[in-house]
């Protein structure tokens, strides 16, 4: 306290006449600039490039993958590929025309399927007050169903519905990609009528609407580019997934129309399996269909994929 | 007079629901609420049918199935130790390499550097405030962060075929060098003669990545700012600000997304199945044929006979208590970790 003091009051006297104390005098004004040769700094470049290098290298198989895809995918591209069917070994041409219907129509059913179950539960959870145990138990299966092995999947519909209807169909295939799209679609959906303001669905309420009103004319429809981004990534995963088709839809070398009418209980092709089983085979033509096939199968969910993320830009803006 | 007619007009307009409304309401808030038991009902359910399906195996074979290592149909003698090796070894090589890269990555985007590149390129034309070249930092980083997720929409299947044709003839010449000169090294003991745990590992690798990066990069991104001014403000340069405070705020999050991806990597089959050789064999050699808990699902199921499915089953019901239990781990690490960083700000 006193030592304080005194150098206050030398310093009130001596600031007039002459600056004699200056505060900064210690410091080494050269030691604090930004040199390359001092280590601290050093380290902080040499971290700062080694990030930056294992980023971009992180990116190399993405444009390895679609640089593949496009040069040996795309140079087997045509008509044929779309219109014909798959061709027996050593046969030269076909195409995968069956293997798109046929993974239209297991993804759709598998809509049909997790999409309306979803959509109903997730409207339950956000309406649900806060520690609501079936609410939390609902979140805790979404939560276990989202890191389920998507091979695991096709491993309960292989027991639930290929051996009890005795054959492989395409509602197996289906009902097993439904099961892996359930949560994505469940959770977005959940935090996407979470989001919609308050005000909004106590207007509804303060108008007399019931619950069911405020859910269906007001919640929903604000929702709606939430919902559908989950949705989309929920089918752009699906239309990828192999793994629960190959012993559910199984493969088929035939169109799944027969005699003008759509057979779902037989075995079904899919882009999918098509790619997984060509990959195998010795045959050149099998393989360059598999690039051809993989090719329509990324664009396919690209496509999808970016469709959903720009429908998630709107829901931020609203 | 013109009282009566208000009141009645209000009457007319604001009325009581109807009872058909009411009927609707009670139905849909039920139809809501059964659909919730459903979904739980359907977990439930999934686990159960796997467990009673593999129940006569289990009861047959016991624990001895995990821990043995042939897989013969004929003799009816299975075991499993083999698969649940390679599922271990590669996912966590896998888990390794990504990692590295992946919480790399997860700096790179949490600290701007791109952006920062970006605007002092564009400070050289004096353009960095502009109307359009204003925003085109913030553009790029989000086409860089949109890039590292696509890497998690192409399908695994693709990264199958991709393995096959570019990695496998890419790495095999390396693998083959280093067998013949370090062949004494566990790691290098065999030598690649096409499908292996390295092309298997370094695909896993890639399709792990984007969920550490997700994960890792939220966990930075939300570490509270004033630990960063702090740090900078007490001289400390920007790496040994990431290192000293950023990293370990963020810890807990990133191991959470570490989990997870392990538990996908536990689990994912295509790539496996495709890429990993499906050879019944435990080795630490790289290069050698392995075989996954997955991949043999995949596999072996749609030939197999009515016997081995019972034993099929059971191996699935393997895997899913993996996976579930790392999986459970990391979703309650993380939930943990946001608690965490929520109650500092």
């Amino acid at each position: 306290m006193a030592t304080h003091d005194a150098t206050g009051g030398s310093l009130l006297s001596a600031v007039p006449t002459e600056p004699e104390i200056n505060p900064l005098a210690g410091v080494d004004f050269n030691g604090l600039e930004k040199s390359l040769r001092r280590p601290r700094t050093l380290v902080n470049v040499l971290l700062s490039g080694l990030v930056t290098c294992m980023t971009l290298l992180a990116l190399i198989p993405l444009f390895s993958v679609v640089w593949m895809l496009l040069w040996r995918g795309g140079r087997n591209l045509g008509l044929a590929l779309f219109t014909q069917l798959p061709p027996a070994p050593l046969e030269q041409g076909g195409g995968f025309g069956n293997a798109i219907v046929g993974t239209f129509i297991i993804v759709l059913l598998a809509a049909l399927i997790s999409v309306p179950l979803g959509i109903l539960t997730a409207v339950f959870m956000a309406q649900a007050p806060e520690g609501n145990r079936l609410a939390n138990l609902v979140r805790f299966s979404a939560k276990v169903l989202t890191g389920f092995p998507s091979i695991l999947a096709g491993v309960f519909a292989y027991g639930a519905l290929v051996m009890v209807m005795g054959g492989y169909s395409a509602i197996a295939g289906a009902v097993a990609v439904s099961i892996l799209m359930l949560p994505t679609i469940m959770l977005t959906a959940e935090d996407a009528i979470r989001m919609v303001p308050a005000k909004m669905k106590e207007a509804a309420i303060g108008m007399g609407a019931t619950k069911t009103q405020t859910t269906l004319m007001v919640l929903l429809p604000t929702a709606i580019p939430g919902i559908l981004t989950g949705v989309m990534l929920a089918v752009a995963r699906a239309a990828g997934e192999t793994a629960p088709l190959l012993f559910t839809a199984l493969f088929s070398n035939y169109w799944p129309m027969a005699h003008h009418r759509l057979n779902l209980m037989q075995p079904t092709a899919s882009l999918a399996v098509l790619i997984y089983n060509f990959a195998g085979m010795p045959f050149k033509n099998q393989i360059e269909m598999a690039w051809a096939a993989a090719l329509v199968l990324v664009l396919m969910v690209l496509i999808t994929n970016l469709t959903g993320q720009a429908l998630s830009r709107r829901q931020v803006q609203s | 007079m013109a009282e009566a007619i208000e009141v009645a007009d209000a009457k007319a307009i604001s009325q009581p629901p109807s009872g058909l409304q009411r009927a609707t309401d009670a139905a849909f808030r039920g139809l809501c609420y059964s659909f919730a038991w459903l979904s739980v009902l359907l977990v439930v359910f999934i686990v159960l049918r796997i467990a009673i399906d593999a129940a006569p195996a289990v009861r047959e074979y016991g624990l001895g199935f995990l821990t043995t290592r042939t897989w013969d149909p004929n003799k009816e003698q299975f075991g499993i130790l083999p698969e649940i090796w390679g599922t271990m070894f590669t996912s966590l090589l896998a888990l390794v390499i990504g990692t590295a890269f992946g919480v790399a990555a997860a700096v790179f985007l949490s600290e701007g550097y791109l952006g920062g590149f970006v605007f002092s390129t564009l400070k050289i034309f004096h353009v960095e405030f502009r109307p359009f070249w204003r925003t085109l930092p913030e553009r790029v980083e989000q086409v860089l962060k949109n890039l590292i997720e696509l890497l998690a929409a192409i399908p695994s299947v693709v990264y199958g075929l991709w393995g096959l044709f570019v990695i496998i003839p890419l790495v095999r010449p390396a693998c083959n060098w280093l067998h013949m000169k370090m062949g004494w090294f566990a790691l290098f003991g065999t030598d690649l003669s096409g499908p292996g745990v390295l092309p298997a590992v370094l695909v896993l690798s890639i399709m792990v990545l984007p969920t550490i990066t997700a994960i890792s990069r939220d966990a930075l991104v939300s570490v509270p700012p004033k630990l960063r001014m702090a740090a900078y403000g007490l001289g400390a340069t920007q790496w040994e600000t990431i290192l000293a405070v950023i990293l370990p705020t963020a810890a807990r999050g990133i191991l959470g997304g570490i989990l997870l991806a392990f538990g996908r990597a536990l689990g994912e089959t295509m790539a496996l199945a495709m890429l990993v050789g499906n050879a019944n064999v435990i080795s630490f050699s790289l290069f050698s044929p392995a075989n996954t808990l997955a991949a043999l699902l995949a596999n072996t199921f749609p030939e197999a006979h009515p016997k081995e499915i019972g034993v099929l089953m059971y191996a699935a019901l393997v895997l899913l208590g993996i996976t579930l239990a790392v999986n459970m781990v990391g979703a309650f690490i993380l939930q943990r970790a946001s608690a965490a960083t929520e109650g500092g700000k």
